[in-house]
C-alpha cells in the first residue's frame, strides 16, 4: 500500500511539474491543484497506513482499543485541504479577472508590472 | 499566563472583524488604528513578560506538548512581535492619508489586520503545522491586499506573487509531511531531539533542504526572489511598506528558527549552502537595484540584497553572527518600511515614482528630504545610524572566522547600496522637476501630509535612537542569539523540565 501511494504521489508531482512549466496560466493552476494533492497525500502517508481500523473510541471507553489508524495526519490533511481550497478559489478568481483585463492567459503576454522583454533577443 | 501570548494574535483578529463590519463608515479606519495601538500594548506586555521571565510558553486548550499546539516566545519571537506591532501602527496611521475610501470599503483594514495577525502568529507558534497555517493566513491576506484596487499592473503582479508563493507553500507542506513521517511529532521543541535521534541523517538533510527552499522563496533569497521585484512596486504604498517590512522577514525568521532549533545535524552542509546563497542574494539584489529607475523598484531590489545580510548572520552560525542577524532583522524592518513610506509621500508631491519624471523635492519639501536621508543612509550602513551597527556586527563575525571573501562581498554591497541611494537622492530630490512644477507639500490633499509624515518621522526617530544608543539593543540581540544557539531554555519551557 505504501509503495502504491508513493508511486501515485510521484506521478502526481511529475504531472504537476509538467503542467506548471506551461506558459498557459490555467495549466499552471491545474498543476498547482495536483501538487497540492500530492502534498496532502504525502502527509497522509507519513502517518502510516493502517487497514480497516478507524480511530474510533468504543462507547464507554476513554481511548481507542487495539491498533487503530493515526488520526492526526487525517486532521492535518483536512486542514490543508480546506486551506488549499480557499487559496485555489482565490487564484482562480484572480486568473479570471486577469483574463478579463488582459485578454490573455499566456504568461508571456503578462508584462504589465515588469519591463517588456527585449524583442531583439 | 497564556493570555499574554494569545493577545497579540487575538487583538488584530478581533479588530479585523469589527473593522470589516464598519468598512463602509469612516469609523472603520479609526477602529483599525485603535486596534493597532492595542496590539502594540499587547506586544509590549509580552515583551515585558519575556524580559522578566525568559522564555514563556502556553499550551492551547491545555493539551500538553508535544500533542497540543504550543505558543512560545523567546527573545527573538518577542522582539519580532513588538516590531510587527510598531510597523502595523505606523501603517495604520499612514493609511489614513493614503488609502482612498472606495478601497477601504473593499475591506482594506480588515485584510490588513488579518495580515498582522498572521505575521504575529508565525512569530509566536511553537508548532510546525501551525506555522504553516499562519503562513497561509498571512498569504491569503497579502494576496488580497496586493490586488486591492485592481488594474492590469496589480493583477499581473498578483499572478506572479500568488503562483510562486503557493508553490513554495506546497514544498513547505510536503516537508512537514515527510518530517512528521520520520519523527512522529510536529512540536518544534520536541523535533529538536527527535530529529537528532533519526538514524538516516541523510534524509533529514534532504528534508532540511525542502524547508530551506520553501522558506527561501518567502524570504526572497537568490535564486528564488523573482516574485518580489515583480510585485512590490504595484500596490498602494501603505501595503507595499508593510509587505516590505514584514513578509520576507517572516521567511528569514522561519529559517532562523528551523536552522538553529531543528536542523543542526549537518551544519557543515546546510549552513555552507546558506553562506553562498546569502552572498549571491546580497550581490544580485544590489546589482538589480542599480539597473532600475523607479523609486519602489530600487527599494524592492534592496530588500533582496538586505535579506542576504540576515541569512548570512544565520549561515555563519557563530554567536556574534546570529546576534548581528537578529539586530539586522529589527533594524531592517524599521528602515525598509520607512523608505516605502517616503516613496509614497514623494509620489503625492511630485506625481510619480519614476525617477525620470520627478525631481525638485529637496528644494520644495526639505522636511521629506531630511527624513529620506535617515533611513537611506541607515540602509547603506552609515555611522552612526542603526544600519552601521547591523553591518558592523555581521562583517566582524565574518572576519572572526576568517571568511574574508564574504566580508568583502558584504562591504562591497554596502558601497553599492550608497550608489542606489544617491541615485534616488540625485534624481528625486536634487535635480529640478522635469515638468517644471514645484513639488511642494501643498500638492497633496489637505490632511494627507500630516497622516503620512507622522509614521515616517516616528520610524526615522527609532532609527536614530537605535543608532546613537545601540548598547541595550545589541545586548538584547546577544541574549536572543544565545537562546537560538543553545535552545535548552526554549525546549524545557515548551516540554516541561525532563527528569
Amino acid at each position: 500500500m505504501e509503495a502504491l501511494t508513493a508511486i501515485v504521489i510521484g506521478v502526481l508531482t511529475a504531472a504537476s511539474v509538467y503542467l506548471m512549466l506551461a506558459r498557459n496560466f490555467m495549466r499552471f493552476l491545474f498543476g498547482l491543484v495536483l501538487l497540492s494533492n500530492a502534498a496532502n497525500l504525502t502527509i497522509f502517508a507519513s502517518g502510516r497506513m493502517t487497514k480497516g481500523a478507524p480511530a474510533l473510541v468504543p462507547y464507554g471507553a476513554d481511548a481507542p482499543v487495539g491498533v487503530v489508524g493515526n488520526a492526526l495526519p487525517q486532521a492535518l490533511v483536512l486542514t490543508a485541504i480546506v486551506i488549499g481550497f480557499g487559496l485555489l478559489a482565490f487564484t482562480l478568481a484572480l486568473a479570471f479577472e486577469a483574463y478579463r483585463r488582459m485578454r490573455s492567459v499566456d504568461t508571456d503576454d503578462m508584462r504589465f508590472a515588469e519591463p517588456k522583454e527585449d524583442a531583439s533577443k | 499566563m497564556s493570555w499574554v501570548l494569545v493577545m497579540p494574535i487575538a487583538v488584530p483578529f478581533a479588530t479585523a472583524v469589527v473593522a470589516y463590519l464598519a468598512r463602509n463608515y469612516p469609523a472603520g479606519r479609526w477602529i483599525s488604528l485603535a486596534g493597532s495601538a492595542l496590539s502594540l500594548v499587547a506586544s509590549a506586555v509580552l515583551m515585558v513578560a519575556v524580559l522578566n521571565e525568559g522564555v514563556i510558553a502556553a499550551q492551547m486548550s491545555n493539551w500538553d506538548a508535544p500533542f497540543g499546539i504550543t505558543l512560545v516566545a523567546d527573545y527573538l519571537g518577542a522582539v519580532m512581535v513588538v516590531i510587527t506591532a510598531i510597523t502595523g501602527l505606523a501603517t495604520a496611521i499612514y493609511a489614513l492619508g493614503e488609502i482612498p475610501e472606495h478601497v477601504e470599503s473593499l475591506g482594506f483594514h480588515a485584510l490588513f489586520q488579518v495580515l498582522i495577525a498572521g505575521v504575529t502568529g508565525a512569530f509566536l507558534t511553537g508548532d510546525l503545522f501551525n506555522l504553516y497555517v499562519w503562513f497561509e493566513v498571512m498569504l491569503i491576506a497579502s494576496f488580497s491586499l496586493l490586488v486591492l484596487g485592481g488594474g492590469k499592473e496589480r493583477l499581473d503582479a498578483g499572478i506572479k506573487y500568488v503562483a510562486l508563493n503557493l508553490v513554495s507553500t506546497l514544498i513547505f507542506l510536503s516537508g512537514i509531511g515527510l518530517l512528521y513521517g520520520m519523527t512522529g511529532t510536529l512540536n518544534m521543541a520536541d523535533l529538536r531531539d527527535s530529529v537528532a535521534a533519526v538514524e538516516n541523517q541523510g534524509l533529514v538533510t534532504v528534508i532540511a533542504m525542502m524547508f530551506m527552499v520553501g522558506f527561501g522563496v518567502k524570504a526572497a533569497v537568490f535564486p528564488l526572489f523573482f516574485w518580489l521585484p515583480a510585485s512590490y512596486h504595484t500596490p498602494y504604498f501603505a501595503i507595499s511598506a508593510v509587505f516590505a517590512g514584514l513578509l520576507t522577514k517572516v521567511g528569514v525568521y522561519a529559517l532562523m528558527r528551523m536552522f538553529t532549533l531543528v536542523f543542526v545535524g549537518d551544519v557543515g552542509f546546510t549552513h555552507e549552502i546558506l553562506i553562498w546563497v546569502s552572498a549571491l542574494t546580497m550581490f544580485t539584489g544590489v546589482i538589480g537595484a542599480a539597473a532600475q529607475t523607479d523609486f519602489r523598484k530600487i527599494l524592492s531590489f534592496h530588500i533582496i540584497s538586505q535579506i542576504g545580510y540576515m541569512t548570512l548572520g544565520l549561515a555563519l552560525f557563530t554567536p556574534l553572527a546570529l546576534m548581528g542577524g537578529v539586530f539586522y532583522l529589527v533594524h531592517h524592518i524599521i528602515v525598509k518600511a520607512n523608505l516605502f513610506f517616503v516613496a509614497g509621500l514623494a509620489q503625492q508631491y511630485a506625481g510619480s515614482t519614476d525617477l525620470n519624471r520627478i525631481g525638485g523635492l529637496y528644494k520644495s519639501a526639505p522636511l521629506l528630504a531630511a527624513l529620506f536621508i535617515i533611513p537611506a543612509f541607515s540602509l547603506a550602513g552609515f555611522p552612526p545610524l542603526s544600519g552601521f551597527w547591523a553591518k558592523y556586527l555581521i562583517v566582524k563575525a565574518a572576519l572572526e572566522i576568517d571568511a574574508w571573501f564574504i566580508a568583502f562581498v558584504a562591504l562591497l554591497v554596502g558601497l553599492l547600496t550608497i550608489f542606489s541611494m544617491t541615485k534616488i537622492w540625485g534624481m528625486a530630490f536634487w535635480k529640478p522637476h522635469p515638468d517644471g512644477i514645484d513639488p511642494t507639500p501643498d500638492r497633496a490633499p489637505a490632511g494627507v501630509t500630516r497622516a503620512m509624515i507622522i509614521p515616517i518621522a516616528g520610524l526615522a526617530t527609532m532609527t536614530i535612537v537605535i543608532g546613537f544608543f545601540p548598547e541595550p539593543f545589541v545586548q538584547f540581540a546577544q541574549t536572543a542569539a544565545e537562546q537560538l544557539l543553545d535552545p535548552t531554555d526554549y525546549v524545557e519551557t515548551v516540554l516541561g523540565v525532563q527528569p
